[in-house]
């Protein structure tokens, strides 16, 4: 090992390329406590060039993005999965990432026509249908309503939906990266529901809303009125500033706990209707096929589950034998993750997590072990119980129910084979 | 504020606004326009607008999505999932294609050749003759193969109930083995950038 910091070491950097950011961290950093410097370390016996000269001005960067150094942080596409970059998916880099809040920049997008630019004052919100007084808003208006702040997770439906069959893609940020979760401020649903009026809609119980996008795919879906009225926002900051363009600016649904493609984008119309409309992404999409042929639909809420992010196939153990912190992170539409267990020998024995913060309502939460690794293959998973009482299911247990072909809603415990080089793989267990 | 719960926000939407954009169809026909169509009518406009990606005889290209096929797939290894063999309703079809079809140009077909392309849809899968006549007054002779192929989302029953128990802590299994490896497949997209080579 080189005794040199900022030399990269020549075996790991021959290893796949995106391996290479995490040795180029870990060179020199496998000295444990109490080991010896062979020498002074020369970047702190020499004078650095940053420690001399002058660093950039206020006026250089009025809207920033990352330092240089993080540019494998970012969204990935897998262009095989879909027939082109248009109506696709791409992935959030949550292998990297730490704490809760995903930065828009890299959170991921799923469109079905594209990210379109709508400006505010080009955007218009009709509600229709089923209401007293069918409304016309603009952007200005929205903004004129009381207002609610919440963080919550956005899961696509599909998230994980590559590993059905088995063991496909080697990265967290590919089985598990259809998902962020961010910090929303917008108008309840309900409020705007309200101010057009639902007395001409009757029993309440019975209806349900239609709400489509601006875009050409329009992504129509139908909403239950006790959803509706419960904890629907409609947003238009997240994580404190306007939504990026391929996230919904300047408006969009955040539907909390429920499947992401009910987050409408673009959020053109809400209809108040006396039944479900039945649109192609609850009939020919966003139902799960069954063993038996049958098809469940309504699958709305995402169910609790959980992934280690680090050790993982993008993040290996590169720092050799001795303490380490194992992290990743859980969350459930049904409400608050209350427990995280790890197991390190493929679901043997398990211990308790512990979680960075307590549990919030249908957002993600950061769990870590702090734990020690002498070198020992690992099967790495982790399990996420919310306070319904549900445990995060094994993919043995899901598939005995579901079969092979549901697409959606795999929220199966993960298995990453950690080996004695500290790499990771993404496999299944027995 | 206004009528209590009222602030007096947004103005009346008015009839032509919502007519613009109050588009989509139900399942009991709810929504559709006048206008007809045969799939006679709909092979050369689909020939046109939709062959280039969904194939000739709606059978798909590559990989954008097939139309056509698949009947009696639904319990196979490898479903085949199309208006044919999965879609439940007749009026998603119409709605979808009037809406959001032909990818790239959506909203640029008129009703009648709505129907027209819908019909030679239909008549791709077996589902009607050539000649047959798509409108609203007819529209509940097409009978949809897998309308009951559907039960409402019953995880709660199937699988909450089993679920929501005290997990085993130790000694939860004999052995584990590794049974398949990502690795094997090698489909995972290859990063040809290192963060301190990208910099400029």
């Amino acid at each position: 090992m080189s005794d040199t910091p900022s030399e990269k070491s020549p075996g790991l950097a021959s290893r796949r390329q995106f391996l290479s950011g995490a040795a180029a961290l870990g060179a020199g950093a496998v000295a444990a406590t109490g080991a010896r410097a062979a020498g002074p370390d020369p970047l702190i016996t020499e004078v650095q060039d940053w420690a001399t000269g002058l660093g950039d001005g206020v006026d250089a960067t009025p809207y920033g993005l990352p330092i240089r150094f993080e540019d494998d942080v970012i969204r990935r596409n897998v262009d095989w999965l879909t027939a082109d970059t248009i109506s696709s998916i791409n992935f959030t880099p949550i292998h990297a990432l730490d704490g809760t809040i995903t930065p828009a920049g890299c959170a991921f997008e799923r469109h079905h026509s594209g990210a379109i630019e709508l400006a505010k004052d080009d955007y218009r919100l009709m509600i229709n249908g089923l209401v007293d007084r069918p409304l016309v808003f603009t952007y200005a208006d929205l903004e004129r309503f009381p207002r609610e702040q919440q963080v919550y997770f956005c899961e696509c439906a599909a998230n994980t939906g590559m590993e059905w069959a088995g063991a496909q893609l080697n990265g967290v940020q590919f089985t598990h990266g259809m998902i962020h979760n961010m910090e929303y401020t917008g108008v309840p649903l309900r409020t705007l529901l309200a101010e057009a009026g639902l007395d001409l809609a009757g029993d309440l119980s019975e209806k349900w809303v239609y709400v489509e996008g601006a875009d050409a795919s329009s992504n129509g879906r139908s909403i239950p009125m006790d959803k509706a009225l419960d904890d629907v926002l409609v947003a238009f900051k997240a994580n404190g500033e306007a939504l990026r363009k391929e996230h919904g600016y300047p408006v969009r649904l955040v539907v909390p706990g429920w499947e992401g493609n009910m987050w409408v984008k673009w959020l053109r119309r809400i209809e108040v209707t006396d039944r479900p409309v039945e649109s192609r992404e609850e009939t020919s999409k966003y139902t799960d096929t069954l063993a038996d042929g049958t098809s469940r639909k309504w699958t709305w809420v995402m169910d609790a589950k959980s992934v280690v992010t680090s050790p993982s196939p993008q993040a290996p153990i590169t720092h050799g034998p001795g303490p380490m912190v194992i992290t990743g992170m859980a969350w459930s539409g049904h409400g608050k993750i209350t427990r995280v267990d790890v197991s390190k020998d493929g679901g043997k024995t398990w211990e308790t997590a512990r979680l960075a913060q307590d549990g919030a309502n249908k957002a993600l939460a950061r769990f870590y072990l702090d734990t020690t690794w002498e070198g020992e293959d690992w099967l790495l998973q982790s399990r996420a119980i919310d306070e319904t009482g549900y445990v995060q299911p094994t993919k043995a247990q899901l598939r005995a129910v579901r079969g092979l072909n549901s697409i959606y809603h795999n929220n199966c415990i993960q298995t990453w084979h950690v080996k004695a080089n500290g790499e990771a793989e993404n496999v299944e267990v027995s | 504020m206004t009528d209590g719960a009222r602030f007096g926000l947004g103005r009346e939407a008015l009839p032509e606004e919502v007519a613009a954009w109050n588009v989509d169809v139900s399942p009991d026909g709810t929504g559709l326009p006048d206008g007809s169509g045969t799939a006679m009518e709909g092979e050369p406009l689909f020939e046109e607008t939709c062959a280039a990606c969904h194939g000739s005889f709606a059978e798909g290209v590559g990989n954008w999505p097939k139309l056509a096929g698949g009947d009696g797939t639904l319990a196979d290894a490898d479903p085949l999932k199309t208006v044919g063999s999965y879609w439940p309703y007749l009026s998603t079809v119409w709605d979808y294609v009037h809406r959001s079809m032909p990818f790239g140009n959506a909203q640029s077909l008129s009703d009648d050749e709505v129907y027209a392309i819908v019909a030679y849809i239909l008549y791709s899968n077996d589902m009607i003759e050539d000649d047959f006549e798509l409108s609203r007054e007819t529209w509940d002779q097409v009978e949809m193969e897998n309308a009951d192929g559907f039960i409402v989302d019953d995880r709660a029953e199937a699988e909450y109930a089993a679920w929501r128990t005290e997990p085993c802590m130790e000694d939860c299994k004999d052995t584990v083995e590794i049974t398949m490896r990502a690795t094997v497949l090698d489909v995972t997209p290859e990063e040809d950038t290192s963060p301190t080579e990208a910099a400029t």
